[in-house]
């Protein structure tokens, strides 16, 4: 019988980390949809940008307020999976506080936990009442309209409710060890706890094992159910800011993909050797599609950061375009992307992991025209993005799919390209009057 | 002061067969555009007088497909790319100075991997090391103790991190130079790049110039600096849709260096 706790707590933690397992390898999946790109490039570049982006936050502290009140959150969030640890470890071999060996050092660590969960506590609340009281205008797009906004409250409040309910596991311990209950060995330090665990002092111990149990229950379970939330919600970037920060572009913001499949063809275009007339390879491989129109069109990079994209809308608030009323958000953008793939995805667990197509796609039932000519390359979105992602490519490769495929571009902009085609300018002036400035007085 | 402006053409040199320093790639705006013209020919003013060993295309340039691709019409960029990447390449060019950022934007980062690998410097990093290699001096008298705020072009600025160029030209001046709220890394577009240039903005509630004019009058400028001809135009613009074409002149470091230099 006494080890009954032992095993339900091992097919809890089975389970838990289970579903997730198999919620990552759908994930995984559906980023692969994209297609290819050689990312082995630039290997120390990629680690120094992971190391200084995802890990030192350096983009975070650009808006010091939001910047500072994420790091506690994050380094909370680091720190505590130590914590954690020994959660999992004490509930599969029915210990109590493992780690207490360590001793002078253990309480440091309990102590420092303690204090960051405080913090924690605090920075959710401030954070809580920007999206709610103070109503930034980013988190008021109308992008931001249902699940996006319930989501992010959502994860405040679950992170309040573990915070919460580790002091209270903590206070409970804690009053426990004062009144020398077997079992409850005296360990660790309760700076913040000591201060709740009075409030128990007239329960009995029975009462307070009781209470001790279920904060701790609770804890290990919400946080085995907080970790099965994130393939649903925004809150996946805690994960994926990481290999995002890697992946992300190396070159410089302004470099353009020159697209592979368009040289071959200028080349031939260009070279004088070719023959006109001669009959196309009857093996070759259909022509490629120019741009994308749809998700499985992108490349996998661009699908990874739909899916990191935690819809905190610095791009948004930076787009020159967005600002000035236009349709286009960079931030929409992604979450279009990442709402169309998991459509794909789910269509394909529909139909045995084959797409069947569904009449829809990325551009036009998610993505307008009006949004993608709205853009004006400006690089401000990819600058903002606290964990490198990159709207603007996949608003460029939809515009080149509507420009090469669909023939779709606005008017002006074709008598634009009209001119450069005919005089080697965007204004319909004659290439050999290039000089006649020098001339002029 | 002369008003000669010595242009010679890469065709000229070659035939004489000298082979120039640096190729000053002067772009479309800066050979059509009336307002643009102005600025070519400030930085000719600057090149004549510190006896730079340069050359134009001329009518062998090319508009170097920028607008095109930015549009997404990626065939007609690097049709423009692969045109322009022979004749330069036929001209053994290594070095090329821009005053249009686009174009330095294109020609540095997009046509190496077309088989056009040449050295690209902006203007205003071009001017600089003038200056500090003493080719040129300035005398920022005109300038002395105004209010200069310099515009950040896209291209230029986040595209290729150059920030400081620009700056340190207009400090040179004796000027008060004053930053606006978005500033460099965080600048504010003008509103013409990605091909907006040549159509219609989309419906919003203002105009992309107009919001980044206002960010300019904020920090009551008596000159907006900037480094990109459309930048200028935009600039200029929006300042004239906001009356003050009086009191705040746009103009180009080019044009600030020459008529400090009374070029």
């Amino acid at each position: 019988m006494d080890y009954i706790p032992n095993i339900l707590f091992a097919i809890l933690l089975i389970a838990g980390i289970a579903f997730f397992a198999k919620n990552v390898k759908k994930l995984i999946r559906n980023i692969k949809l994209g297609k290819p790109v050689d990312t082995s490039d630039h290997t120390s570049q990629r680690w120094r940008n992971m190391a200084r982006i995802a890990l030192g936050q350096t983009k975070m502290v650009v808006r010091p307020i939001p910047g500072i009140l994420h790091i506690i959150v994050y380094v909370g969030f680091i720190i505590i999976n130590i914590e954690v640890l020994e959660i999992v470890l004490d509930g599969l071999l029915g210990t109590h506080r493992i780690f207490s060996f360590l001793g002078g050092f253990y309480s440091f660590l309990i102590a420092s936990f303690e204090i960051l969960a405080l913090l924690v506590i605090v920075a959710v609340f401030l954070f809580w009442v920007r999206r709610n009281i103070i109503k930034l205008k980013r988190f008021l797009n109308p992008e931001m309209a249902g699940w996006p906004k319930k989501d992010g409250n959502l994860i405040l409040y679950i992170e309040f409710v573990l915070m919460v309910l580790f002091l209270t596991m903590n206070a409970a311990d804690y009053q426990l060890q004062q009144m020398d209950v077997a079992h409850y060995t005296k360990a660790g330090a309760f700076p913040v706890s000591q201060f709740i665990a009075p409030l128990f002092q007239e329960m009995s111990i029975s009462s307070i094992i009781v209470l001790e149990r279920t904060a701790w229950w609770l804890h290990i379970t919400g946080i085995l159910m907080f970790l099965n939330y994130l393939y649903y919600s925004k809150h996946l970037h805690i994960l994926l800011a990481f290999p995002n920060t890697y992946f992300g572009k190396v070159r410089p913001k302004g470099q353009f993909n020159n697209l592979d499949s368009v040289t071959k063809e200028v080349k031939l275009m260009m070279d004088p050797t070719a023959d006109p007339f001669a009959a196309p390879d009857e093996n070759a491989a259909p022509p490629e599609k120019f741009g994308a129109s749809d998700v499985m069109d992108l490349e996998w990079v661009q699908l990874l950061n739909a899916y990191t994209c935690t819809e905190c809308g610095r791009c948004t608030s930076e787009c020159p375009a967005n600002l000035t009323g236009k349709k286009l958000s960079p931030r929409k953008i992604m979450m279009d992307t990442r709402d169309r793939l998991e459509e794909v995805g789910k269509n394909m667990d529909a139909n045995k992991g084959v797409f069947v197509p569904d009449g829809k796609q990325l551009l036009g039932d998610y993505i307008s025209h009006e949004e993608l000519w709205a853009c004006t390359t400006c690089n401000a979105c990819v600058e903002a993005c606290p964990v490198s992602i990159d709207p603007l490519s996949i608003i460029m490769d939809m515009r080149q799919y509507l420009v090469m495929e669909q023939s779709a571009a606005p008017s002006d902009l074709n008598n634009m390209m009209g001119n450069i085609e005919n005089n080697g300018a965007p204004w319909p002036f004659n290439q050999m009057d290039r000089l006649n400035w020098s001339k002029e007085s | 002061m002369g008003n000669e402006l010595k242009v010679p053409t890469m065709a000229e040199l070659f035939a004489a067969g000298q082979q120039p320093e640096v190729l000053f790639w002067v772009g479309c705006a800066g050979s059509f555009d009336d307002r643009a013209k102005k600025i070519t020919k400030a930085f000719i003013k600057i090149l004549n007088k510190a006896k730079i060993n340069f050359a134009v295309l001329g009518t062998e340039e090319s508009c170097t497909g920028d607008p095109a691709k930015r549009a997404g019409n990626e065939f007609l960029f690097q049709m423009q790319a692969v045109t322009n990447i022979e004749v330069m390449n036929a001209y053994e060019v290594k070095k090329i100075v821009t005053a249009c950022p686009h174009c330095f934007n294109t020609i540095k980062n997009e046509y190496p991997g077309l088989g056009g690998n040449y050295e690209v410097v902006h203007h205003t990093q071009f001017l600089k090391h003038l200056l500090e290699s003493g080719k040129i001096s300035m005398e920022g008298g005109q300038f002395k103790g105004k209010r200069i705020t310099f515009h950040d072009p896209c291209y230029l600025g986040r595209a290729n991190n150059v920030y400081e160029a620009p700056r340190d030209l207009i400090r040179k001046l004796d000027a008060e130079l004053v930053e606006m709220k978005s500033c460099k890394s965080r600048g504010l577009c003008c509103g013409a790049g990605g091909a907006q240039m040549w159509k219609e903005p989309e419906k919003g509630n203002k105009d992309i110039n107009v919001e980044r004019t206002e960010q300019a009058i904020e920090v009551k400028p008596d000159i907006i600096a900037a480094g990109c001809p459309f930048c200028n135009t935009m600039m200029t613009d929006g300042v004239k849709t906001k009356d003050k074409e009086t009191s705040i002149a746009v103009m180009d470091i080019a044009e600030l260096i020459a008529t400090a230099e009374d070029l």
